[in-house]
């Protein structure tokens, strides 16, 4: 990544000591969790393990109450529009897509903290303005075609299969020119052919050279496709490595099912 | 109901006007012609005096109005005024010039569409707020009460305590800072609120605003008002005196509907290359939900207070220029129910829309006029108007762009013919799982 003329960090992303509590509970218990450059880095565990509230502790929407996080070696700062202008891009579990908007409207809405044209350039159509009105209509239009829906952009979200909405969550997220991709279930409820189309698109987002975070409960999704698995259970880190070794770990297995009788 | 139109739909299919779209000439002339039309059915309604014959007038419309939308020729004139948009604006334009050459020297229907100027800018800056950014304002008059009262107090108003007398263009200036200002104050702790409590609270600020000005008598003269506003000048032009224009003698108001036109294509200029903007798109983004905009990197606090700074300046501006049309200010101008009948007029014309604005502001102030035996039954009037827009057609009576969108893909004949777009290429393998 010296290409870029940034120095080579070795740790896009360093979570230490996270820690989350809801009242009594306490959803996330002190998580340490790092991701590295080019890396497809898996979340996994039961449900209500707290991997969404993790989530939202990185990316602003939960301030946690102890721990820190740091990325490209700079503490995030508290809201979550600084956090995705800062670098970290994210899809929700439940799609939030903003329903009345065409699909291109809709990344055009990723361009916001790139640009910056106000009211003044927005009435007098200014230089400024042309210009990056311009710019980002052509990269929402590339970013549609990288995630498959070229022909979409006319659309309002709503309208859109349940699979496409996904997709142009994604293609929204990377609109913000982001330095690494949180995905929060981009397989659920889709069907196999599809998750395999969601598993090919990730490979090229890292291909690109961006690191990806992904949570799911889909488990050849998960093993196919990360270099690292993180399990997470009641709120702290059970085991971590080679998806391999994971999936071979009788203490995963437990938590998961159950201890056998 | 939706089956039943599309089965409508799909009959009309075959008719002459839904097939072809017309040579260019015939869609222009088709333009002109509507928007003649539509200056001639107001000149002929206004002309009606009794209240029943206009009712009557009103039900004719109405039928008229359903019969050319279900024929199919509305759908084809939305069309052409689409493709044609500037010389419908043009059209427009010289339709609102023209109107009150039509009224024979009277000035009193010119009067009252001056009010529905002013009260037009001031609905399109509630719809930056309400129609793009969703944020019910139920406090919105108040801004326009501070740009009235900068006008009047700053306008030279023969009984204003601060004794100056600016240019009107440095007025319009500072009522509209001045409001701004207010909305920023207003917006700053409000803004956290969402939905319902933001209402209530905008609520308590409007009524917050008319008391400070009935008790704060040093500087508004308090319940009497400030009175006496000199009618606007531009060098010897006097705006308040009867003019000659094309042989034809205005009355004085005339000026004023004049300069409210080109205030009202102002505003709606702002307005819609707004709504066009990273800012608007940032504006509808909250609207739609507030959460994923501010994770898609959307300064959501500072975008909210943009819009509301932005919607006052409207109503302030309308403010200003309000206060010279009516020469004189007084709090119980800025009621709660000013309000909600801004509000109302946002939402019967259809939110986040230019012509919607328009549309609501126009009936909101024209109905009443001519409904005089009604009087005491207005708001039950508008009440019942508004639930059964809100039953019947939700999206107002000129849907946004969006809207109209979202109605047109619901049609499964449309649906089918622009195919699903394509998902991940289908292996014959992997469908088995």
């Amino acid at each position: 990544m010296t290409v870029t003329g940034r120095p080579a960090v070795a740790r896009v992303l360093q979570a230490t000591g996270v820690v989350k509590r809801f009242g009594g509970l306490t959803a996330v218990g002190g998580v340490d969790f790092h991701v590295g450059e080019k890396e497809i880095v898996g979340l996994i565990g039961p449900n209500g393990a707290g991997k969404t509230t993790f989530f939202n502790c990185l990316t602003g929407l939960e301030v946690p109450d102890e721990g820190a996080i740091t990325y490209r070696d700079k503490a995030l700062p508290g809201r979550p529009h600084a956090v995705t202008k800062a670098g970290l891009a994210r899809t929700f579990q439940n799609i939030r897509l903003f329903p009345d908007m065409t699909a291109l409207e809709n990344v055009l809405v990723g361009r916001h903290c790139r640009t910056r044209s106000g009211v003044f350039e927005a009435v007098t159509r200014l230089g400024r303005f042309r210009r990056e009105e311009r710019e980002s209509l052509e990269r929402a239009e590339e970013l549609l075609q990288f995630v498959g829906l070229p022909k979409s952009g006319d659309w309002l979200a709503r309208n859109l299969p349940y699979g496409d909405q996904r997709r142009l969550e994604v293609a929204r997220a990377l609109a913000t020119d982001p330095g690494l991709l949180l995905l929060d279930e981009p397989t659920a409820g889709m069907n196999p052919h599809e998750t395999a189309g969601v598993m090919a698109l990730v490979r090229r987002v890292r291909e690109q050279g961006l690191p990806v975070v992904v949570i799911e409960h889909d488990m050849r999704f998960i093993f196919g496709l990360c270099d690292r698995v993180v399990v997470l259970v009641q709120g702290k880190v059970l085991t971590e490595g080679a998806p391999a070794d994971v999936q071979a770990n009788p203490a995963v297995v437990e938590a998961y099912l159950g201890k056998p009788a | 109901m939706r089956n039943w139109r599309a089965a409508l739909d799909r009959r009309t299919a075959r008719l002459p006007w839904r097939r072809a779209t017309g040579p260019s000439w015939l869609q222009i002339a088709a333009v002109v012609v509507v928007v003649a039309l539509v200056l001639a059915v107001t000149v002929v309604g206004l002309a009606i005096e009794e209240s029943s014959s206009f009712v009557a007038f009103l039900a004719t419309v109405f039928v008229a109005v359903t019969v050319i939308q279900l024929s199919g020729i509305g759908r084809w004139v939305a069309e052409t005024f689409k493709n044609h948009s500037r010389i419908a604006a043009v059209a427009g334009v010289a339709a609102a010039f023209a109107f009150p050459f039509t009224q024979g020297g009277s000035g009193y229907w010119v009067r009252v569409f001056a009010s529905v100027g002013v009260f037009a800018v001031a609905a399109l800056g509630l719809n930056v707020v309400v129609g793009l950014a969703g944020l019910l304002d139920l406090g919105y008059v108040a801004f326009f009460g501070v740009g009235a009262y900068t006008g009047a107090l700053l306008g030279g108003a023969a009984l204003s305590p601060v004794r100056l007398q600016l240019p009107f263009l440095a007025v319009v200036l500072i009522g509209a800072a001045v409001a701004a200002g207010v909305g920023v104050i207003i917006g700053a702790p409000t803004l956290r609120l969402r939905g319902d409590y933001l209402a209530i609270v905008t609520l308590g600020f409007g009524e917050i605003f008319r008391i400070t000005v009935n008790n704060w008598t040093g500087l508004t003269r308090g319940p009497n008002g400030v009175a006496g506003i000199p009618d606007l000048a531009a060098g010897p032009f006097d705006f308040g005196e009867r003019h000659e224009l094309f042989g034809v003698s205005l009355a004085g108001f005339t000026n004023y509907y004049f300069l409210e036109i080109v205030l009202v294509l102002v505003a709606i200029l702002v307005f819609t290359r707004m709504d066009e903007s990273r800012v608007g798109r940032a504006w509808v983004a909250i609207r739609e939900d507030e959460t994923a905009a501010e994770a898609m990197g959307i300064n959501t606090t500072r975008l909210k207070l943009l819009a509301f700074a932005i919607g006052a300046a409207m109503a302030g501006v309308a403010g200003t220029v309000n206060a010279h049309v009516t020469s004189q200010v007084s709090p119980d101008s800025y009621t709660f129910i000013e309000s909600i009948l801004l509000v109302a007029a946002v939402v019967l014309g259809g939110m986040g829309t230019v012509p919607g604005a328009l549309l609501g502001s126009t009936l909101l102030f024209v109905i009443p006029e001519k409904l005089r035996a009604f009087q005491q039954s207005r708001l039950l009037l508008f009440g019942i108007a508004l639930i059964l827009i809100m039953r019947f057609r939700p999206q107002g009576l000129i849907p946004s762009r969006r809207r109209t969108r979202e109605l047109r893909q619901d049609d499964p004949a449309e649906g089918d013919a622009m195919g699903s777009p394509p998902s991940a290429p289908v292996t014959p393998t992997a469908s088995s799982g």
